[in-house]
């Protein structure tokens, strides 16, 4: 047991030590005399933070555009992820099952920002490139969750309506939906709280919000600006932290 | 009569509500889409659907040029040595910090204390620390360290160290304390030290959880450094943008597959690596 301890050690360490060399990662250049005062200057010119009030105002705009492209996104990905969840559940066939869970599957593993380097281009720098993006993903992150809950719902309800007579879409609207919703809902807002992290730094490849105001400040060298929409993205996740942790204690509450 | 009245229209008795809720939801909703300049008809603009037409005409087929497929290896090992140098400082940077942190060790808890005061006074400002790192997305700090210190790798491998150790730091901790207390107490209090205490009484427990979280970490680090390649630092990431950049569909469709099945690859050996472990 011990002589695998070791030996698994040394192999890490030495995993370790090649990746060093392949990327010529020099820690003795970075730590540096020289290069730790350039550091520390470029550090100390993000002190203070720019606070006047028109600058505030703007980074306040800057989340407001980060919140707006969040909600939007999660929105327009819960129809979409809906739209595609029926047939991915087997509901419309086989072929269509493949076909939906195929499309699921590759629009949830290609990640936000690489959406969002290509909806820049497909719709022009701004936070409609940055909503399309965030949309993309994250239908394919609902759409299976959504698949999921269709096919772990007793099918009774719609089946009785059915034979009842009623058409298909009352079935799934009065018999399937009232009982997936609230599980559809709980997904969609916990993605939402996810999307507004990704937001504010989907930006930097020019999606809009608050990561864009950063890009764009960096790039300027406005240091100090760039100081205060960084705060402003962490007072943006804390609220948004905060606000998600009492509506669960609030939920949790209310259901028992 | 009641029977013939409830024949004519069924209606849905929740329909004013659902509808008010509607409404109240596109009155929100609104400005938002403003705000987003929310506008479909701009994808069909010819400034933007010409290139992106091409480039889209152009992922198949995939360019597997040998040229090109040497590019690409070098690229993809790229990314995988920042991932592990980066966990690798990040565990650096974490397990110090971990061990001034956690409570498991606190030899106030087991009776008087020399300078229980002082040690206490210690903890906050590595907690704080590890808050301050950890909270700030690595994307940003990669932003920060390519102005800092420049483009490549570098910048990739200093911003996973920097958020992961403040991830794996809270983690441990965190494991440290959910073990058992006992073997730690008992040692301490028949009077070890306690680096002593953590190393036998501790450690043993936590080790095999730590390590899995570690590995999981790493994972995630393969897929951050992948995405950090478009601020420049380095790796697929970096190519993977030039070609979007480029209008080069062929190419961006290679790196993207095989962006994929490193992905799945990272995650198989890591499943795989906390099943032994388990």
């Amino acid at each position: 047991m011990r002589a695998v301890g070791i030996a698994v050690g040394a192999g890490l360490a030495f995993l370790v030590w090649a990746s060093a060399a392949f990327l010529g990662f020099d820690a003795s250049s970075i730590l540096s005399t020289e290069a730790r005062s350039a550091m520390l200057k470029y550090a100390a010119g993000f002190f203070p933070p720019d606070i006047s009030p028109e600058y505030l105002r703007r980074v306040g705009i800057g989340a407001l555009e980060t919140l707006a492209i969040s909600a939007i996104a999660t929105l327009l990905a819960a129809i979409a992820g809906m739209l595609l969840a029926l047939p991915a559940a087997g509901r419309f066939g086989a072929a269509l099952k493949f076909a939906a869970r195929f499309l699921l599957n590759a629009l949830r593993s290609i990640p936000e920002l690489v959406f969002a380097a290509l909806m820049v281009l497909a719709a022009g720098l701004g936070p409609f490139a940055g909503t399309l993006a965030l949309a993309l993903h994250t239908t394919g992150v609902l759409g299976r969750l959504f698949a999921e809950a269709l096919e772990n719902t007793p099918r009774e309800p719609a089946e009785a309506l059915l034979h009842a007579g009623s058409p298909r879409i009352a079935a799934f609207l009065y018999g399937t939906l009232p009982n997936v919703l609230p599980q559809c809902v709980a997904y969609s807002l916990y993605r939402w709280e996810i999307n507004i992290r990704m937001a504010a730094v989907l930006g930097f490849v020019g999606a809009g919000g608050l990561g864009q105001m950063l890009y764009v400040a960096l790039s300027l060298f406005h240091e100090a600006q760039a100081a205060s929409i960084i705060l402003g993205m962490l007072v943006l996740v804390v609220i948004v932290d905060e606000a998600s942790a009492v509506l669960r204690r609030r939920l949790a509450a209310a259901q028992s | 009569m009641r029977l013939a009245g409830a024949a004519i229209r069924p209606r849905d008795p929740a329909a004013l509500p659902r509808l008010a809720l509607v409404v109240v939801a596109v009155a929100v909703l609104w400005p938002a889409l403003r705000l987003t300049e929310f506008d479909p008809a701009t994808l069909l603009d010819p400034a933007n659907a010409r290139p992106m037409g091409r480039l889209l005409a152009q992922f198949l087929p995939p360019d597997v040029s040998l040229e090109f497929l040497a590019l690409v290896g070098r690229s993809t090992l790229e990314t995988l040595a920042i991932a592990t140098l980066g966990t690798a400082l990040a565990f650096a940077i974490a397990f110090p910090l971990s061990l001034v942190t956690t409570m498991s060790l606190s030899l106030s808890a087991i009776g008087p204390a020399r300078d229980a005061p002082l040690r206490r006074m210690l903890r906050y400002p590595a907690r704080l620390a590890l808050i301050v790192l950890r909270a700030i997305p690595e994307l940003v700090w990669a932003l920060l360290f390519v102005r800092a210190v420049g483009l490549g790798p570098s910048a990739g491998v200093l911003a996973l160290a920097i958020t992961y150790g403040g991830m794996l730091g809270k983690v441990y901790a965190e494991i440290y304390e959910s073990a058992s207390n006992r073997p730690a107490r008992a040692l301490m209090e028949a009077g070890a030290g306690r680096l002593q205490a953590f190393l036998y009484g501790v450690l043993p427990a936590a080790l095999p959880e730590m390590l899995s979280y570690t590995i999981y970490r790493w994972e995630c680090a393969v897929r951050a450094s992948v995405i950090m390649g478009f601020v420049g630092a380095g790796g697929l990431g970096q190519q993977l943008e030039l070609s979007f950049r480029m209008l080069n569909g062929a190419e961006a469709c290679t790196i993207l597959a095989t962006f994929l099945l490193l992905v799945l690859l990272a995650d198989a050996l890591s499943a795989l690596s906390r099943r032994l472990l388990a």
